[in-house]
């Protein structure tokens, strides 16, 4: 399983911070494409920022079983 | 009291715990930055804040601007403290203090690690306002973007 995890407005968009997705190997850019086609809740998930395993990461990133990666909109701490 | 240099708290931040992390013996200054809850935003009344962060990663990236200032700074040591949930009017919102064997160095590193903070670390304000509320998503604080990015008209 990919646990993937939604912050900010996008948590609240779709009711949720924590989402498990079923996927072989993957890759960021794959992961964002099927959630903005699956959930039309999570519009703006195209320009959040990406983070797998706590660390940012690129669309290319690759995204295996027991991956976390993290969807992140604009920040705004401080 | 938390050993850790640099924290995600959902508890009132304890300045003076944060500035005894980096007091040492070498040190000729320690410069501390606190950030504080306002009211008025372009002439918006805030009734109070919250903020969200994801814990572990936003941890591992205050430490990595401890890591950047030191890189700039061999002999600065750096505790950043952030804090989380509801906040009030005049909360304190973080804590960064910077000791330095030359008061120079503390400040130009206090002003680059709240900077940093506003750029790469993830933690999100909402602000909740008389007529509403919102997620803030731009570090400059004039414009949400509910899209998740400036829009063309933003960008004018």
């Amino acid at each position: 399983m990919i646990r993937v995890l939604l912050f900010a407005e996008l948590e609240e968009r779709l009711g949720t911070r924590e989402l498990e997705l079923r996927e072989g190997k993957t890759s960021v850019g794959s992961l964002r494409l099927k959630l903005a086609q699956t959930h039309s809740e999570l519009e703006g998930i195209e320009h959040a920022m990406a983070a797998v395993n706590e660390e940012y990461a690129e669309d290319t990133t690759s995204v295996r079983d027991g991956d976390t990666v993290a969807f992140i909109p604009p920040v705004s701490g401080g | 009291m938390n050993d850790s240099r640099f924290t995600i708290t959902s508890e009132p931040v304890d300045i003076t715990e944060v500035i005894e992390k980096v007091t040492h013996r070498n040190a000729g200054a320690v410069n501390t930055f606190i950030g504080t809850v306002r009211e008025l935003t372009n002439g918006k009344r805030t009734l109070y804040l919250r903020y969200d962060a994801y814990v572990p990663m936003a941890e591992k990236q205050l430490a990595r601007i401890g890591d950047e200032i030191k890189r700039d700074y061999p002999e600065a040591k750096v505790a950043i403290t952030h804090r989380i949930g509801e906040l009030a009017i005049s909360d304190v919102a973080v804590v960064i203090a910077v000791a330095t064997p030359h008061r120079a160095d503390a400040f130009d590193a206090s002003r680059y690690a709240i900077e940093r903070i506003k750029e790469i670390v993830p933690i999100w304000k909402k602000e909740h306002w008389e007529d509403g509320s919102e997620w803030i998503g731009d570090q400059r604080e004039t414009a949400s973007y509910p899209s998740g990015r400036p829009e063309k008209e933003d960008m004018q």
